[in-house]
Parts: structure tokens; sequence; C-alpha cells
């Protein structure tokens, strides 16, 4: 990278920005979505129909749509945070109204091409809008205890919405996703210690709840958690998914059965095999192998994707980096401690790998996104309050 | 400027610092997921994957095929044939109604029927096969076949049913198989799973239910992995089961038809035992029935049939018929009297009738007999000789007497349902009835008559060993397992002096061999074959005074119900007994004139093979193989 290409204040040409680009990153996302689609194969019997090549077209239509998402100025993302996220908000409050339900929870809009999934772009939505606040805070105020206020506001009230659909488990990473982004912006550390206490503090009391008249959950969320911490109280029912997950995660042994093999994934034992317990069929199949390696493939896309952050010279873009990375790596970490039964069952998908249109999508999106500030790493940023 | 390059400068530090420690705990927390990981597929690795196949792979049962029974001599009497039957499996046709209705142009399946199948099928799981007819003839079968691919779901199957080739022959000896009920189930404790098998069956009746066990034989398990749903995916290990016990009877088939056809119309039964080993050779009961409608199952109407025929086909009458045993019961009497030290020529005058206590006890003969000893009453079967010896002797003495020779006691032979009559005492009495014993009521059943039942079997068990010279034999049933000889157990002394069994055999061979013997019509006439016997009639009504004083109303005036059951039992050759027999016929009359005749009939062809000369039979004699010698009376 030469001096003169990096200082230079004119716009950059679309073949110097491809050439610019961190491919490091791309190159792990698709394969990550590789063994996704060998899983979706597998989990199908060895079929690439229902699953795999449904996934291999969304997959192509989403990893150019990041290169083209990579290639737009990221100036122009900057100005588009809060219109995008009050257009996100305006969806999720319309799913309340127009939403079409599945499995008990009310999560979709169906506009009829396509069923969109608000709480999965609220995600984006959020970290753009919050990079944006604290991009637009100078830095020496960052540690002011009202300007902690709006950013709460801005996470508060999609994780309301999104709580009340119910979705557990896009709560958790809407929340997480927010506050990380406050942790890297700078914001006091005082805060994270009320946070902590605060938010120990709700769960107790959520949890606390169930079984009361003043519950906050829905009845099945209160299962989920009861049979989290003991899921043999109901091995046929709502512990039904943890036991047969661990039974199938553990009987793959140190190399797997190999692939196709898995014989309990094969034979119907596990539910949701193509979408929340995919890593389990990995698991059986790869065993301890690989499992550990698709582990240390998401780690590698988490390491590249903070290296690439910290290069980043503009706080917009370091804190979309941030929060893109932080939303992934709660994406994979929640699901895969789900499965091995360290988490209740939530419901949050293995990003790139499950089956599911709009959160691959939404996740090759907002890499685009970081590839976006990545590209325009140097870009001069006109900040609110020098204009 | 300067301030700001300052702030920056913090804020950048700030940054990475903060980057790191968040990096740093996503780092700490992905370690945690990977020893998770190893927890799960390393340290805990074994305890899963027994539970993995615990869940996937099931044992399913392969039923045993059934042992099979042959004759003496190797006759099959229950065999297994193959039944074609079909079957339809519901995920292998779109249309189950219009593959029904196919169907039913080549076998007969009405359209209730068709209904019928059509909610079973839809109801059943989409790969389980459901039966839609069995029994099917072979070219319907053979049409099925060529049918297929027209016939879309609907795949022909060959099984296994029971079949008895001699149908009501030998019924009462085999019995039948049929679908185990809830008690079946109950009892059959570890083989529990073998009997829930659709289309099991198990022994319900005769040596298939007493030999069920070994019949049966042991299940193969295979080990099937199968999905959640309880579809088989594919066979992981394969054990045959052990076929069942094949059995070899000591029933002569050829005898044993003899015996049936004999007693013909008849109702009754007749038992041939060999008195050395106790091998049953005929154990006939008619009317018989065809086991071969109870495997297939009885439809309501055959059900009825047989249950509401005054002549019992279902009750085999030679093990759980129990009859007064008439005169045939005088020689237990004599022997226990002799035993007694009674002197056998010692005699007693009989004018027809003896006074006793306050009333008369009629002799059958009201002109009497004149004086008789032991062997000129047995001869004669002079009621009155033998109510004073029972007199003398005592309930209890002749009683326990006839529990040695198997009266009274239950018969250990292999079949079900075995009665085992009634020989009273004075305890038996009090016990039951709640009464003591009247002495009037030894005179009658000295001469078999009162309280005494007994069953064609035990009076067979019981020629058997007086002919035997005393000793305990056993009937059998079973002579073979597996190609393999059982041997009769042996024989053991019954305790009674030799001397005094040889009298009363010697009073028998007087019934049917020497000229005023009450069988002597019935005699066999061939050196070394003859036979010794005794009558017996025994009384089903009660004969009033004022009748008595009438005339007593012949058989042929009665209604078949109340006319005399005729007994005989007796063994042959006379002088070197092997053969023992017992016959009963219902209502039949008299035990000379129709039942001896049949017991000689039957020693016949047991000592002939079928063929004796026409000598065998002297020219006075009762009716021989169904037709009258000398022609119509």
């Amino acid at each position: 990278m030469s001096m003169s290409l990096s200082n230079a204040p004119t716009p950059l040409g679309l073949g110097s920005k491809l050439l610019r680009l961190n491919w490091a990153l791309p190159v792990f996302l698709a394969i990550v979505s590789g063994v996704g689609f060998a899983m979706l194969y597998s989990v199908a019997g060895g079929d690439f129909d229902p699953w795999a090549r449904a996934q291999i077209i969304r997959f192509t239509v989403g990893f150019l749509g990041m290169f083209i998402v990579a290639m737009i100025d990221i100036r122009l993302w900057y100005k588009a945070a809060w219109p995008f996220y009050i257009f996100a908000f305006t969806l999720l409050i319309a799913v309340e109204f127009l939403g079409v339900s599945g499995k008990g929870a009310v999560r979709w809009i169906d506009l009829g091409f396509i069923r969109l999934q608000p709480s999965e772009l609220m995600k984006i939505a959020l970290v753009v809008v919050l990079a944006r606040y604290y991009h637009d805070i100078r830095p020496d105020r960052v540690k002011n205890a009202f300007l902690l206020l709006p950013p709460l506001a801005l996470i508060a009230l999609p994780a309301a919405l999104v709580l009340k659909q119910p979705d557990l488990g896009t709560t958790v990473l809407l929340c997480a996703g927010g506050i990380a982004i406050m942790f890297m912006a700078g914001a006091s550390l005082w805060f994270f210690g009320l946070l902590v206490a605060g938010a120990g503090g709700l769960v107790y009391a959520i949890f606390g709840s169930c079984g009361q008249d003043w519950q906050i959950l829905k009845d099945y969320q209160c299962r989920r958690i009861t049979t989290f911490i003991d899921p043999a109280s109901d091995p046929q029912g709502a512990g039904y998914h943890i036991t047969q997950s661990k039974i199938a995660f553990g009987s793959g042994g140190y190399s797997g059965m190999g692939f196709t093999e898995g014989p309990q994934s094969r034979l119907d034992f596990l539910p949701e095999k193509h979408t929340d317990f995919i890593f389990t069929t990995l698991g059986e199949e790869f065993g301890l192998v690989g499992a550990l390696a698709l582990l240390g493939l998401y780690m590698m896309i988490l390491f590249v994707g903070m290296l690439t952050t910290l290069r980043i010279k503009h706080t917009f873009g370091r804190l979309i980096g941030t929060g893109v990375c932080f939303t992934f790596f709660c994406y994979f970490a929640i699901n895969m401690a789900m499965i091995m039964g360290l988490a209740p069952v939530v419901g949050v998908p293995l990003p790139l790998v499950s089956y599911g249109g709009t959160s691959m999508l939404v996740i090759l999106f907002a890499f685009g996104l970081l590839l976006s500030a990545q590209v325009h790493a140097r870009v001069p940023f006109k900040k609110r309050e020098d204009a | 400027m300067i301030d700001r390059r300052k702030i920056q400068a913090a804020t950048n530090s700030r940054f990475t610092r903060r980057a790191l420690v968040l990096f740093g705990s996503q780092l700490g927390l992905a370690g945690i997921l990977g020893s998770r990981m190893y927890q799960l597929q390393v340290v805990e690795s074994g305890h899963y994957t027994e539970r993995a196949e615990r869940s996937r792979i099931r044992p399913r049962l392969i039923p045993p095929i059934r042992g099979e029974i042959f004759s003496r001599d190797g006759t099959p009497l229950a065999e297994n044939r193959q039944n074609y039957r079909v079957v339809m499996v519901r995920e292998q046709t779109e249309d189950i109604k219009l593959s029904l209705q196919k169907l039913a142009t080549i076998i007969d399946l009405k359209p209730e029927r068709q209904e019928e199948l059509y909610e079973k099928i839809r109801r059943s799981s989409s790969f389980a096969h459901v039966l839609v007819a069995e029994n099917l003839t072979w070219s319907e079968f053979a049409d099925i076949n060529a049918n297929a691919p027209a016939l879309r779901g609907v795949s022909p199957e060959i099984g296994l049913t029971r079949h008895y080739p001699e149908a009501d022959m030998t019924a009462h000896i085999v019995g039948y198989v049929g679908a185990p009920n809830e008690k079946d189930v109950k009892r059959a404790g570890p083989a529990k799973g073998l009997l829930k098998l659709p289309g099991m069956r198990i022994g319900k009746n005769g040596i298939e239910r007493i030999a069920e066990d070994g019949l049966r034989g042991t299940a193969g398990v295979r080990r099937v992995e199968r999905n959640v749903h309880g579809r088989t995916i594919r066979e992981l290990f394969r054990q045959d089961g052990t076929q069942g016990d094949t059995l070899d009877l000591t029933i002569d088939l050829e005898l044993q038809k003899y015996a049936m056809e004999r007693l013909g119309d008849e109702s009754g039964a007749v038992i041939v035992m060999d008195v050395n080993d106790g091998d049953v050779l005929a154990l006939a009961s008619t009317p018989g029935y065809d086991p071969n409608n109870f495997v297939l199952g009885l439809s309501q109407k055959q059900w009825v049939s047989l249950r509401d025929n005054e002549k019992n086909p279902l009750t085999n009458k030679a093990v759980a018929g129990t009859y007064p045993p008439g005169s045939t019961f005088k020689m237990m009497t004599l022997l226990a009297a002799l035993e007694n030290g009674i002197n056998p020529t010692d005699g007693h005058f009989c004018n027809g009738a003896l006074w006793f206590g306050n009333r008369f006890f009629n002799c059958w003969k009201r002109q009497g007999h004149g004086f008789m000893d032991g062997i000129s009453a047995i001869k004669n079967s002079c009621d009155v000789y033998f109510y004073e010896i029972a007199q003398q002797v005592g309930i209890n003495k002749i009683a326990e007497l006839s529990r040695r020779f198997g009266l009274g006691v239950e018969p250990e032979i292999e079949l079900p349902r075995v009665k085992s009559g009634v020989m009273p005492d004075r305890n038996w009495k009090e016990a039951v009835l709640g009464e003591s014993w009247y002495k009037g009521e030894t005179l009658n059943a000295g001469i078999g008559q009162g309280y005494t039942t007994t069953t064609p079997l035990q009076l067979a068990v019981m020629t058997a060993r007086l002919a035997n010279g005393g000793f305990g034999v056993k009937p059998r049933l079973i002579r073979g397992r597996n190609g393999e000889r059982i041997k009769a157990p042996p024989l053991r002394s019954l305790g009674v002096n030799p001397d005094n069994v040889a009298l009363v055999r010697q009073a028998m061979s007087a019934v049917t061999n020497e000229q005023g013997g009450t069988a002597y019509r019935s005699r066999i006439s061939a050196i070394g074959k003859e036979m010794s016997g005794k009558t017996g009639t025994a009384q089903v009504r009660r004969i009033s005074t004022a009748e008595r004083q009438t005339g007593v109303l012949k058989n042929e005036d009665l209604p078949w119900k109340l006319r005399d059951h005729a007994l005989f039992v007796a063994f042959a050759p006379s002088d070197k007994p092997r053969y023992a027999i017992a016959v009963v016929v219902e209502h039949g009359g008299g035990g000379s004139k129709v039942a001896a005749p049949i017991a000689r009939d039957v020693l016949l062809h047991a000592q002939f093979q079928g063929k004796p000369p026409p000598d065998a039979v002297p020219n006075d004699a009762n009716p021989i193989f169904g037709h009258d010698p000398l022609g119509p009376v």
C-alpha cells in the first residue's frame, strides 16, 4: 500500500478499491459457507435438495452483494445511518400487525417474494446508527453520563419489540452488540460495572418470575430455561432438543462418523437439524477435529475482522467493524454453547452454515459494511460538529 | 489542534486497548467452547455413543418355526403349511382405494371389507405392512403375482400356517393353535414379546397346548437400525431362532382312525394303551371336529353349532368325560376283598336282591344267579356277591386300592383339561358333602354306582395295571422328541399280591372266553389273541319303585339322553397281556351289546395290524366291522 494512494483526497477508482480490499475476509467467509453447503447436503441424506442448492444460490447473491456494499463509499453509509435505523424500526413495528407466525413467534413480514425478518435487519441498523452516534460525539465527551442515554434508548426500543415477538436470542444479540459498541466507543467503565449488575438483576428477576403471576417470559421460554438447567427433567418434551443434540454431538467422538454418515441426524432423531442444530450434525460426522476446525475458522474471521478494524482511521468505520465482528461472534458462540448444553435453547442460527435466507444475507451485508470501512479506511470524514 | 491530536491519540490507544480486551475475552469464550467440545466428544463420548446406539438400534424378534407333530409311524399330525397372503403398504401406492378395487377383481373382497381395510391402511404408518387377505389359493396368489405392476402397494407374501392333515381323526389328541389372548401373554414371561408379534399362534388345546413351550421354539433376533419414526433402515445383525421340538406321538394312526370310525356316529371314547410301557396307541373321542377351522378362526355359526351339539364334540371324552364305572369297577371290589383276606372260593347266594338296612338292593338279574364265588361273580357280573363283599371290606379299603389303580386320581398324561373323577370314601363325603357315610352307600360303590365316577382313560389305566400283574404303568402320548426316543419310566409295583391279581385276570377271562360270560358273544377265537374283559352299564336315570313293579323301561324306549352308558374294559392277549382297552359309549345301552364288540374289533385291529383272519371271530359273535355276521336279528 503506497502512501500516495492512502493519502489521496480524491475518490478512489473501482479497480484500486478492489486492490485495497482485504481479500482474506471474503475467502474465509466463503470457506465457512462451503462447510455449510456440505452440511446441508449431508443432512438432506446426501442430496442438494431441498437445502444445499437454495443455500448456494443465496450465498452467491449475498456474496456479490457484499462486494457491492464494500465498494460503496463509507460516507454514504454514514449518511444513510438514521434512515436505515428508522426503516428497520418501522418494519419491526409493522411485524406486530402484519407478521406471519412461525413456531409460536411472530417474526416475519411476508412481502410476497421474500419473507423478511426485520429483527435481523435491525442488528445491522443498530450497529450502523450507534457507530454514527459515537462518530458524531466529540471524543472528549464520550464519558459524559447523559450521553449514555440516547444509545441506551436506541438499543432498548428495538430490543423490547423483539423480546415481545418473542425472540430471546435476537434480543440478547441486539443488546450484546449495542453494548459492545458503547464499550469500544469509550464509555466509562463504571457504566459497564453498573450494567453488569443491572443485567444480573434483570436476568434474576426474569428467571425468578417463571411460574409467578407476574411472569415476564412466555411459558415455553420458561420451560427452556428449566430444561437447560436440568435437561433430564423432560426428556421427551422441551429437554428433547438438548438431550438429543448432546447424544449426537458426543457420539461423534474424536474424528466423527464420516461425511453423510451421522446416524442420529440421518435417522431424524435431531430436530431442526438443518437450521439451529446443524452444528450437532457437524460434530457427529466430523467429531472433535471437525468441530474445532470450524471454531478455528470462525475465530480466524474474527481475528482478521478485528485486525482490519484496528487499521481504520475513522470512528464510524471502527465501530462498524467492532459491531459486525462482535455480533458475528455472539452468533456462533451462542449457537455452539446452545447445542452443547452450555446455554438455553434460544434460536440463534450458526452464521453462514445454518439454512436460512435472511440471516445469510444480513451477515454478508454486515461484512460488506466492514469491508467498505476497510476500503475507505482513510477517507476524510466530516464530523457534524465541524460542519 | 495539538489538543485535538492528543485526544485523538488517547482515543486511539483506548480503542486498541479495549479491542484487545474484547478479542481476548472472545478468545477465552472460544476456549471454553473448545474444551466443552473436548469434554463431550472425547471424555464423555462413550456414554453418548451408547445412548445413541440404544435409541437407534432396536432388536426385532424373528418368530421361530413351530415344531411338528408325528404319529408313531411318522405320519404328520400337525405340520406347517405355506400360507399365501397379501399385504398392502401405504407409501407404495398413490391411491389405496384403487389398488383395493383392482385387487377385488382377483380375490373376494367385499366393498364393506374394502372400506374397513382402507381405514386401517390410512391410519397405519406409511411403511407398515397391513394384512389384506390370507389363505389364498395358489391360483389367486399366482394371479396377484402376475398382475403385480397394476396392483400398486399390494405385495404377495408367503407365511406359515398350522395344518392338521388328519383333521377330526386326531383333533382331541393334537389340539389346535390360536391367537394368544391377554392372559396367554401375561403368563408367557420372557416370551411375552414373541407372543405379541402379529400372526403369532400358540397351542390352545391338546398336545399343542401342553407341549407349547417346546413346540414354540426360541425366537431369533434381528438388530435393526431404525429412525425416530420407527422405520427400519437396515439390518445390522441377525441370529436366527431355533425351530420348536419335533414330537413323535405314541398314537398308532391306523388304529386311531379305526377306533374313530368304529365309534361312528356314537358319542363315546376308546382308549388303547400298552400295558407295559404306557404308550397310548389310540385315544378316540367322538364326535370329532376339524381343528383347522380353529386355526383360520371359527365363524360364529360354526362355533354355535359345535357348542350346542348335544354330543359335545369339543369335549375330549377320553380324558374329560366322567361316567359311573358300573360293573367295570367290580374288579376293584374283588381285589380289595382278596387283599383283605377274603377267600375267593367262599361264596354268596344270589336270589335277585339283598335286604340291607331297610331296603332291597337289586341284582340286575331279577331271578338271581344262585351260588356265586369270586370268579363266577365277575363272569356273570352278579351284583349281590359284590354287595356282600363290599360290605365286608368297607369303603375305605376299596377306595384305597382303587386309587392305587388310578381311580379318583388325576392321570399323568400330556393333555390339558384332564378330569380326575371321584373315588369316594368316608373322609371324602365328610369333606365334600358334609355328611357321614351310610353303610348302604358302600354297597352301591361296590358295583361302581353312587358317587364313583371315572374317565375312560382311568378305566384303561386300571385295566392295564391289572393286565400287567399289578404294576403302576402310566399313560403317555409323547415317545420321542427331535428324533430321539424317550424311554418309558421303569414300572413300579403297586404292592398288591400277584396271585390275587392273577385271579382277577382269570375271572375277566371267564367273562369273554367262557360260555355264559356276559361278553362271551364278543370273544376273540384266534389262538393266542384272546381277549379278557368286563362289561359295564352305567345307569343315567333313577329308576323308581313304581317303575320296577311295572317293569323297567327298555333303553330303546327311552330318549337318547336318558339311556344307559355302555362300558367295556379289556386286555389282550389273555395269557400274555399287551394291550389294554376301555370303551365308553354314551347312552349306548348295555355294555355287552354295544361296547364289547367295539373293544373286540379294536383289539383285533391292534393285534393283526388291521387284517384279522375271518376265523378270529366265532360264528355266533356280535357284529364285526360294522356288519352283522348273523344277519339282521
